[in-house]
């Protein structure tokens, strides 16, 4: 029960809370960006967090990463609706392995990106996405280790109207297209697991764009429930929100065990489940 | 083409530091163009009847007035139409009285070839002349979409004082795709695109001295970007090269240009990009690492390579991975 009142805090109420902003600021598509604001500085962003950070984690303690894990993304954004996001295990530093990653982009109307859960024999050491930054900001990446303790690393992000700059290019082609998936595997560098790739079609609205014709908000419209496993067995799933890109995208290395076929259901908020499955062998292991 | 805003900055300050020691006046601006407003923007003949305004190679900036695209006036025998307003009203209004000392014949319309900002911002000043606005189909849904984020990203960029005045007016008159104008004694044969530089690309084709106004379908010099579809760009070039026209005025250049010849860069650009990823993309490479090297053979041959590139290859390895 309380696991799913701090979802929905997560989720949904940040959302909301994003959309009374911008309905504030008088036609402001996201309340967060712009010259109105001063551009978020490390410290700012700091202090976000630190606001922040009680509601998604209690008052657990979240101490530094000490190397067990990274979290990489460019500097400076080239597109800011689709920045790429690298989070990687050390494995040494990790024995017992990660239960969970969570990832925050302390600026964005909806601060939690997504809360990946890990399988526990999955073995993913590596995990990158595709997220919408909205400002400058630091993206975090808490790992939790299966003891219940909380580790961060950081990365400063300069990025700018990643929520309120409409990232589809194409509408029409958008809709149609709407939850089509494709997984792709990849043999692995020498001595590294293989790579699975799981590319999700899904405009991932933001909730922060209104209808040409009725002028309403276009409701958010995203991939709410994610879950990757290899038969029964668990190895990836994700909860997440309007910060994931257009089409999600998710890279992650893992262990095989048997032949038992890739199984891929999303599900997304309005209550839409896509489902894929594709046969270990042909996916090039 | 939002990029973020100080690498904007840079960038625009860069054309103008270059110049500024010995052209001051680049660096003087609006306010230069202002004292000789209409002496100073000459429109080029381009064919009879024909004028189009050349745009700088540059970023928008507040030194450029925001003019950086091409803009077209055709003139018929009892009225003119004007392909695109400019990046600004500043721009828009010296266009006006630039093209006023060539006809008096009234605008009876103004042709938005596309959604991006240096091509609407002096809506407003055609609107108040009593033009009829004309667009794609999806230009309302995408001005809609956008125009918010466009009017408060590009404050940033070109400054208050060059924003005053703009706003986003949509047009009234679609193209769902192809529509005829009467000028009087002329018609222009307007086309609605599939997605391609944008989702919402038309083109102006003036029939009686075969002129193309290709819009942001054809970038010359600068680098082209990508807001709309790379493979739906590469696969209406063939369309676009047996339009029977005899020259082009491309959205981006040198006014006028050889048609089709005026494609063949902008082509190769996509075809080195487009091989240069697709070959990432089947050996595994990453996007992040992907976008860094993908097209960089044509970095010499582009003004604003180093703005546009990278972005322009995060969203065609988007596109293409689902290939």
């Amino acid at each position: 029960m309380q696991k799913q009142d701090l979802r929905t805090w997560r989720f949904v109420l940040p959302v909301a809370s994003g959309l009374a902003v911008a309905l504030l600021a008088g036609g402001t598509i996201c309340g967060l960006s712009g010259p109105a604001m001063a551009q978020q500085t490390q410290a700012s962003s700091d202090r976000i967090w630190d606001g922040l950070k009680g509601d998604v984690f209690g008052d657990k303690a979240i101490q530094d990463d000490g190397g067990l894990v990274r979290i990489e993304a460019p500097k400076r954004a080239q597109d800011a609706a689709l920045v790429p996001v690298d989070i990687s295990i050390d494995p040494a530093k990790a024995p017992d392995g990660v239960k969970a990653l969570t990832l925050i982009i302390d600026v964005n109307p909806s601060p939690v990106a997504a809360t990946f859960r890990i399988g526990d024999d999955a073995g993913i050491t590596h995990l990158a996405t595709r997220v919408r930054v909205n400002d400058y900001s630091y993206l975090r990446v808490i790992a939790e280790t299966p003891d219940g303790a909380l580790h961060m690393n950081k990365v400063f992000v300069k990025a700018s109207g990643g929520c309120s700059a409409p990232a589809v290019k194409n509408m029409d082609e958008a809709q149609k297209t709407m939850g089509q998936m494709k997984l792709r595997e990849f043999a692995g560098e020498a001595g590294k697991e293989p790579e699975m790739q799981l590319m999700i079609r899904h405009p991932n609205n933001s909730g922060l764009q209104r209808d040409p014709l009725t002028q309403y908000f276009i409701p958010a419209h995203f991939i709410q429930d994610l879950s990757i496993s290899q038969g029964d067995r668990p190895i990836l799933s994700m909860e997440g929100g309007i910060s994931i890109s257009e089409d999600p995208n998710f890279r992650f290395d893992f262990k095989a065990h048997g032949n038992d076929e890739i199984r891929v259901k999303a599900t997304d908020t309005e209550g839409k489940v896509f489902q894929g499955h594709w046969p270990l062998e042909t996916a090039g292991l | 083409m939002p990029i973020d805003p100080l690498r904007r900055k840079l960038l625009g300050g860069f054309a103008c530091a270059g110049a500024g020691a010995a052209i001051l006046p680049c660096c003087l601006g609006r306010a230069a163009l202002a004292a000789s407003e209409g002496a100073g923007m000459a429109l080029k003949p381009v064919a009879d009847g024909v004028y189009a305004l050349r745009g700088a190679d540059e970023l928008m900036s507040e030194a450029n007035d925001g003019a950086i695209a091409n803009l077209g006036l055709v003139v018929g025998d009892e009225a003119a139409a004007v392909i695109d307003s400019g990046g600004s009203l500043v721009e828009a209004r010296a266009f006006i009285a630039a093209f006023e000392k060539v006809t008096a014949r009234p605008v009876r319309y103004l042709v938005n070839t596309h959604m991006h900002p240096d091509h609407v911002f002096g809506n407003a000043a055609f609107r108040a002349l009593g033009a009829t606005i004309v667009g794609h189909r999806n230009l309302p849904r995408a001005l809609e979409a956008r125009g918010a984020f466009y009017l408060q990203n590009f404050r940033e960029q070109i400054g208050d004082a060059l924003m005053k005045g703009v706003e986003i007016v949509p047009p009234t008159l679609l193209v769902d795709e192809r529509l005829e104008l009467d000028l009087g004694g002329r018609v222009l044969e307007l086309r609605a695109w599939k997605p391609a530089h944008t989702d919402n690309d038309l083109t102006v084709l003036d029939r009686a001295t075969r002129t193309f106004f290709a819009g942001d379908l054809v970038f010359m010099d600068s680098l082209p970007t990508l807001d709309g579809s790379l493979l739906g760009w590469l696969s209406q070039m063939d369309g676009l090269a047996a339009l029977d026209a005899a020259r082009a005025v491309p959205g981006h250049g040198p006014v006028p240009a050889d048609w089709p010849a005026a494609l063949q860069p902008e082509r190769r650009y996509f075809e080195a990009l487009a091989r240069d990823l697709r070959k990432a993309i089947a050996g595994g490479v990453p996007m992040a690492e992907a976008v860094k090297t993908a097209g960089r053979g044509e970095r010499d041959k582009w003004a604003l390579f180093d703005a546009y590139n990278e972005r322009n290859a995060t969203a065609a390895f988007a596109e293409l991975e689902w290939e």
